[in-house]
């Protein structure tokens, strides 16, 4: 298997299935890990790093959870495939900085996958199509319990998993659910959910995780708080939150589509209008536009993009995806040039 | 929409803060908010965060502050103001070296200092963990079934059907 096989594959955070996908695009569930006796990060040398890397990846070929996976070491891939691994959300921008001892597994329906000598030794990630914490944690659960079994962690009776930064000691659990919250930001609610959310040991970030900016209403909502309470209790108050997040969006698009249904079309067709006519474009627009577009879908103004695609030509449309279907580099300008060409293909319009 | 800062450019960053609750909206253009994200990061790196929670109001007495400060991993030695100083441990036995002032950090992160979720397999007393995992699980089990939680309390039986293996 090679990184180019996921672009024919779909990643699960595109899928647009399951529970609550018209709101939640996808849950994500993440452990920390490091190995007993190798040094953290900003202590390790260069051999002790190739050390770990080599333990790691012995131990994760030897797991039956990894067969059928593709095993990187992310200094021999190009710019490009770093810059796709990243817009996938298979690994951290961070990833891709000092790329030397740094590896990742990626299983082949990108549902679990593991960045090696990142800020930890070990970073499992699984991800789900829509509002799924439970699935995602039974699945990450497992592959913790084997992989451990074949390298052992670093752990205290008192602390719990050691982590390299003192945010994810104890468990080192990190639980996200992306939502789509365009009522809500609408209406201006959102301040007050960031506020709510922070009260309750939740933080809320951006499209591509942490310092990104919330581009077109999209939200990754997660807990903060990973000691002192059992996985099980995290995940819980975590997911009857986002419940009740996703509830109030559905609701406040109900109530918008009853008082405002001329003012929300409007805006959804502009939105929609532009996507099909455009022939210069920025991935950040496309997302802003896009955005609009899965609001329509879901308030059944457009009945003839359905969100799956909508989901697609939001990741095809970054720009390492644009150049790796393409397969070759090419400057932002045609790019943006590409990216439109693209989208009206995609949305099955003619024309020049 | 013009830029906040500058009044020149066309604002195209959105930006919220929020500081102290109160929340605040910038519209910048592109240099500015270039100009303002590292301005950001100067000021409200985790790592400053870190060593601001750290500072605050610890009882310790400056005497005891050095020597507290001066404590050294004997595995990577890392000493307490290293990881001040980075934030982050060096190696797991960082964390025995540091238990004393730790606690204090730990609980103004997460509200506790201590561990309650699972444990790995392999640790040595693999049955006596075992044996308290179940008694933790079954609490939890109890609990879900009385707030009639039975989708979680399913995922929970099955652990618990797991480790009785």
């Amino acid at each position: 298997m090679q990184i180019d096989d996921l672009l024919k594959g779909k990643s699960e955070w595109l899928k647009g299935e399951g529970p609550r996908s018209n709101i939640a695009i996808s849950t994500r569930v993440r452990l920390a890990r490091n190995i007993k006796g190798h040094l953290y990060f900003n202590r390790a040398s260069d051999i002790n790093r190739e050390e770990t890397l080599e333990a790691i990846l012995r131990a994760l070929e030897g797991s039956a959870f990894f067969k059928n996976s593709l095993f990187i070491r992310i200094k021999e891939t190009s710019e490009i495939d770093r810059g796709f691994l990243i817009e996938r959300h298979l690994m951290s921008k961070e990833h891709a900085h000092d790329v030397e001892q740094k590896g990742l597994v990626v299983e082949g329906k990108e549902i679990l996958s593991a960045m090696i000598n990142e800020e930890d030794h070990i970073r499992f990630q699984v991800m789900q199509s829509g509002f799924n914490v439970m699935e995602a944690w039974r699945i990450i659960d497992e592959v913790d319990d084997e992989v451990g079994k074949l390298i052992p962690f670093d752990y205290s009776n008192i602390f719990g998993y050691l982590t390299s930064c003192p945010t994810n000691t104890g468990t080192g659990l990190r639980a996200s659910v992306m939502l789509h919250l365009s009522a809500l930001v609408m209406t201006d609610q959102i301040d007050t959910v960031y506020k709510a959310i922070s009260k309750l040991g939740l933080t809320m970030r951006g499209f591509y995780g942490e310092g990104t900016e919330a581009l077109g209403d999209f939200f990754q909502i997660s807990n903060q708080v990973a000691l002192g309470h059992s996985e099980m209790d995290i995940l819980d108050n975590l997911e009857r939150i986002i419940g009740k997040i996703i509830t109030r969006e559905e609701a406040t698009r109900k109530n918008l589509m009853m008082k405002s249904k001329q003012e929300i079309s409007d805006r959804i067709f502009r939105s929609y209008g532009t996507l099909k006519s455009a022939r210069i474009i920025t991935s950040n627009e496309t997302v802003k536009l896009l955005s609009a577009i899965r609001l329509g879908a879901d308030l059944g103004l457009i009945d003839n993009v359905d969100t799956n695609r909508i989901n697609e030509v939001l990741l095809m449309v970054q720009p390492a995806h644009l150049q790796k279907s393409s397969g070759k580099t090419i400057p932002p300008y045609e790019r943006d040039i590409k990216r439109a060409d693209m989208i009206r293909k995609i949305l099955g319009v003619e024309g020049k | 929409m013009k830029c906040n800062i500058c009044g020149m450019n066309e604002a195209s960053v959105h930006l919220t803060e929020v500081i102290n609750e109160q929340v605040t909206k910038l519209h910048l253009c592109e240099q500015c908010a270039k100009d303002k994200s590292e301005e950001m990061q100067a000021h409200f790196g985790l790592t400053d965060l870190l060593s601001g929670l750290m500072d605050l109001g610890s009882p310790m007495a400056e005497g005891a502050l050095e020597e507290g400060l001066a404590v050294k991993c004997p595995v990577c030695s890392m000493t307490f103001y290293d990881f001040q100083k980075t934030g982050r441990f060096g190696c797991g036995g960082c964390y025995e070296t540091f238990q004393k002032n730790l606690s204090e950090l730990l609980r103004k992160i997460h509200g506790s200092d201590r561990h309650v979720g699972k444990r790995p397999f392999s640790s040595k007393s693999e049955k006596e963990g075992h044996q308290v995992d179940i008694k933790r699980l079954r609490e939890e089990l109890n609990e879900l079934v009385l707030k009639e939680e039975f989708e979680k309390a399913a995922v929970v039986r099955d652990r618990i059907k797991d480790l009785e293996k």
